[in-house]
């Protein structure tokens, strides 16, 4: 991957992009749209019965995965194309870190609960 | 109008932290007075306080590590001198309010002011020379990154004069840090001079992970980084990754303290074991930070040194990535006994055993890489031996820890304090002081003194040992820490063997500052002329020393691993008098002054609820980011003959 940098790479001051990546006003309006819909979606299902009840936890996690996801796509500008290999892998460490950390954290917590007098 | 700060601030009450403080407030008046007597605070200005060159910001890190390692240092002799007379009947010269204070500023200090800026001053100046760019991918965004980091410390110290510092310990564990049992300022002090200079590592991280994965000099593929360069990455991934975890759980407690919520109090289900948890998850990540890019200083000194190539450089790597990985899995053996189950105990001691192995991999490529080469014993050399005979002793002590019922009898023991400063001074230190001793020339363009230095690098080691060898043993015969008072009189002999190791420890960097003197003194006789004191292999060593703004006058072409080594070897240096092209380095900027000044006055007042202030500071910031970021006008050209002239007089 890193063949392509070369020609990317000539003499210029490190940090400055030459090709600014330039979204257009489409794909963020777009992106808006979408991210409100998941924002006001996750409103409803947790004011209303539209879900069962029970289910309620599940589908908010579902659309804050959403919101993720559109975040990403829009407004990070996370593609499949070859040149986000980079960003690709960069995210899949930082979900790695986060998973790592979030069940290392709730089986802890848990298991020092678990050792605690029954009241 | 002024919140809760009033005189009564002043401790006059306690002629020790205030006489201190007194001296250090008139050294730091002599010092502003002097400079603006002789008429350098526009030269300062110009060339070092606004630069956005990444060699000056990072001479300015090592400069503010240093100095704070001073004060770090004086917190530990007076604890040192403390517990060595503090013995039975005598309740020695500190008070336990002050010395709690001492113990948590020590660690506070030692690890974000002092161990950071070192190995993050290191990565500055060395990484874009390694990889043949001109600077890092965010410069202004990286001196905003280091003047954060020193406001931080500004803080830190202001606290000795005005109000108190922390007295929670370096880690601040509710409850005791909670307003309950801390009402005074100083675990504000503690969390948000770390929220302000955290802030600043993350920039760091997220700079310097785009300037590694970004910009790398025409042809150098990932495998034939440098090593050093390797773990920058890592440990900027890491910085990336963890640092988030610190600042959200310090919001935590501030909203504990600020705003009485119950995050980590029991009230309202708040639990106060969740903060151990979070602060470990970056805590221990945070000891990989530090110690990842000391291996890579080790790495280009041994090959440097033996005069070949590092054994293995691909299982270097690994090891490095291993780790990286690793580091976010063995965090819960910093609190075995908070009660987990045997499986979660035994999950994280056997995680903890593993981390030890792509360690020790990276030890004996060391050795092999010595092993059969032409080893010169200058002074980076003889610390990386120091090193890796202090460092595996503090492994194995590690490893020994890392057994769950072992832990159980030995944890907040002497110890433990043994441990983690064996591999904290033997690792992170004393290859900060190699990398300091092997890019010095680079630097400034003439070397350091070997004499000095080597003398220093004795006392460093044998005080070394006599400070926490005598500790291991105390921690085994039952003593805790942060002891103010001792109450078992046998334990005073090892403890006073203790005390002349922290003297010789002081002597060893008393060395270091003639060192530097001497070395100022004769730096005519001692100039490097070549760019290439100690025959070197990576590219830092092509350009002159010191290296131009621009570092590369025209960029080098990488084929292999030892880029600069290959070209010496093939007789394809650049050519002396190549067709020069104009270069446009980025301006000057006051950005991260101007914002670490704002910073400090919000810092400031936060901590001591005048709110008015507090709000101005924050918009101030904000306002001063906002402009900065939207600048356009921020490079300026040099043109082709300007360069060729530097280049013909340099």
């Amino acid at each position: 991957m890193t063949e392509r940098h070369e020609h990317v790479f000539d003499d210029r001051t490190p940090g400055v992009e030459e090709n600014e990546p330039t979204a257009s006003v489409l794909s963020y309006t777009v992106g808006l749209a979408l991210a409100i819909i998941a924002t006001i979606a996750s409103f409803v299902v947790s004011q209303t019965n539209l879900l069962w009840p029970p289910g309620i936890p599940v589908g908010l996690i579902v659309l804050a995965f959403a919101q993720i996801g559109v975040h990403l796509v829009f407004f990070l500008h996370l593609g499949s194309g070859p040149e986000s290999t980079n960003n690709i892998l960069a995210l899949a460490f930082g979900i790695l870190i986060v998973f790592l950390v979030i069940t290392g954290s709730i089986w802890i917590i848990a298991n020092l609960n678990s050792n605690m007098t029954p009241m | 109008m002024l919140g809760k700060l009033s005189l009564a601030a002043i401790p006059l009450d306690e002629p020790l932290p205030l006489i201190s403080g007194a001296v250090v407030v008139l050294i730091i008046l002599a010092v502003l007075a002097f400079i603006t007597i002789k008429g350098w605070v526009p030269y300062l200005w110009r060339e070092w306080l606004t630069s956005v060159d990444h060699k000056r910001i990072g001479v300015m890190y090592l400069t503010l590590g240093l100095i704070m390692l001073l004060r770090g240092y004086a917190d530990a002799i007076m604890m040192r001198t403390q517990q060595a007379i503090a013995v039975g009947g005598s309740q020695g010269y500190l008070p336990p309010q002050h010395f709690d204070q001492i113990f948590s500023a020590h660690g506070t200090i030692m690890i974000f002011f002092v161990a950071m800026p070192l190995v993050i001053g290191l990565m500055n100046f060395v990484v874009p020379l390694q990889l043949g760019v001109r600077d890092v991918a965010f410069p202004v965004l990286n001196s905003v990154s280091f003047w954060l980091t020193a406001s931080g410390a500004l803080l830190i110290n202001v606290s000795l004069v005005v109000g108190v510092f922390s007295r929670a310990t370096w880690w601040g564990y509710p409850p005791l840090s909670g307003l309950a049992f801390s009402p005074d300022v100083g675990v504000d002090y503690y969390l948000w001079s770390l929220q302000i200079s955290g802030v600043g590592t993350l920039l760091t991280g997220v700079n310097f992970v785009t300037t590694i994965l970004k910009l790398r000099a025409p042809g150098m593929t990932y495998f034939r980084m440098p090593v050093f360069c390797w773990t920058a990455l890592a440990a900027n991934l890491l910085i990336v990754a963890a640092f988030p975890v610190l600042t959200a759980t310090f919001i935590m407690l501030l909203l504990d303290r600020y705003l009485g919520m119950h995050f980590f109090t029991n009230d309202f289900g708040g639990n106060q074991m969740m903060y151990p948890n979070l602060f470990w998850a970056w805590g221990h990540p945070e000891v990989y930070i530090l110690v990842l890019p000391a291996f890579g200083i080790f790495s280009e000194i041994a090959a440097t040194f033996s005069g070949k190539g590092l054994f293995s450089y691909r299982s270097m790597v690994w090891a490095t990535l291993g780790i990286c990985i690793l580091s976010f899995m063995v965090w819960l053996h910093h609190f075995f006994t908070m009660g987990a189950g045997a499986d979660v105990n035994a999950f994280f001691g056997i995680m903890s055993s593993i981390i030890a192995v792509p360690t020790g991999v990276k030890i004996f490529n060391w050795l092999f890489t010595m092993f059969r080469g032409k080893v010169e014993f200058k002074t980076p050399m003889v610390w990386l031996v120091a090193f890796m005979i202090t460092f595996v002793l503090g492994g194995m002590t590690g490893v020994l820890l890392a057994v769950p019922p072992v832990d159980f009898v030995l944890h907040n023991s002497a110890f433990l304090v043994a441990h983690f400063h064996n591999v904290i001074i033997g690792g992170v230190v004393f290859g900060a002081f190699a990398g300091y001793a092997y890019w010095f020339p680079k630097a400034f363009g003439f070397t350091l003194d070997e004499r000095w230095g080597k003398a220093s690098i004795w006392f460093w080691v044998i005080g070394f040992y006599l400070a926490f060898v005598p500790l291991y043993m105390l921690g085994l015969m039952g003593m805790t820490r942060r002891l103010q008072h001792i109450p078992d009189p046998s334990w005073q002999p090892l403890l006073l063997v203790a005390e002349v190791g922290a003297i010789l420890v002081f002597c060893g960097i008393l060395c270091q500052i003639i060192q530097l003197y001497v070395s100022i003194r004769t730096r005519e006789q001692r100039r490097d002329l070549t760019g290439d004191p100690w025959n070197g292999r990576t590219l830092e060593w092509s350009t002159t020393s010191p290296p131009p703004a621009y570092n590369f006058a025209v960029l080098p072409t990488v084929e292999t691993i030892d880029a600069f080594w290959h070209m010496k070897r093939t007789g394809r240096r650049p050519p002396v008098e190549p067709a020069y092209e104009a270069i446009e380095v980025p301006r000057n900027s006051p950005a991260g002054f101007i914002t670490a000044f704002f910073a400090v006055i919000m810092g400031f007042s936060l901590i001591w609820q005048i709110w008015w202030l507090a709000i101005l500071g924050f918009v101030a910031v904000a306002v001063v980011i906002l402009i900065a970021g939207w600048s356009t006008d921020r490079e300026h050209e040099i043109s082709a003959a300007e360069i060729a002239q530097m280049e013909r007089a340099g």
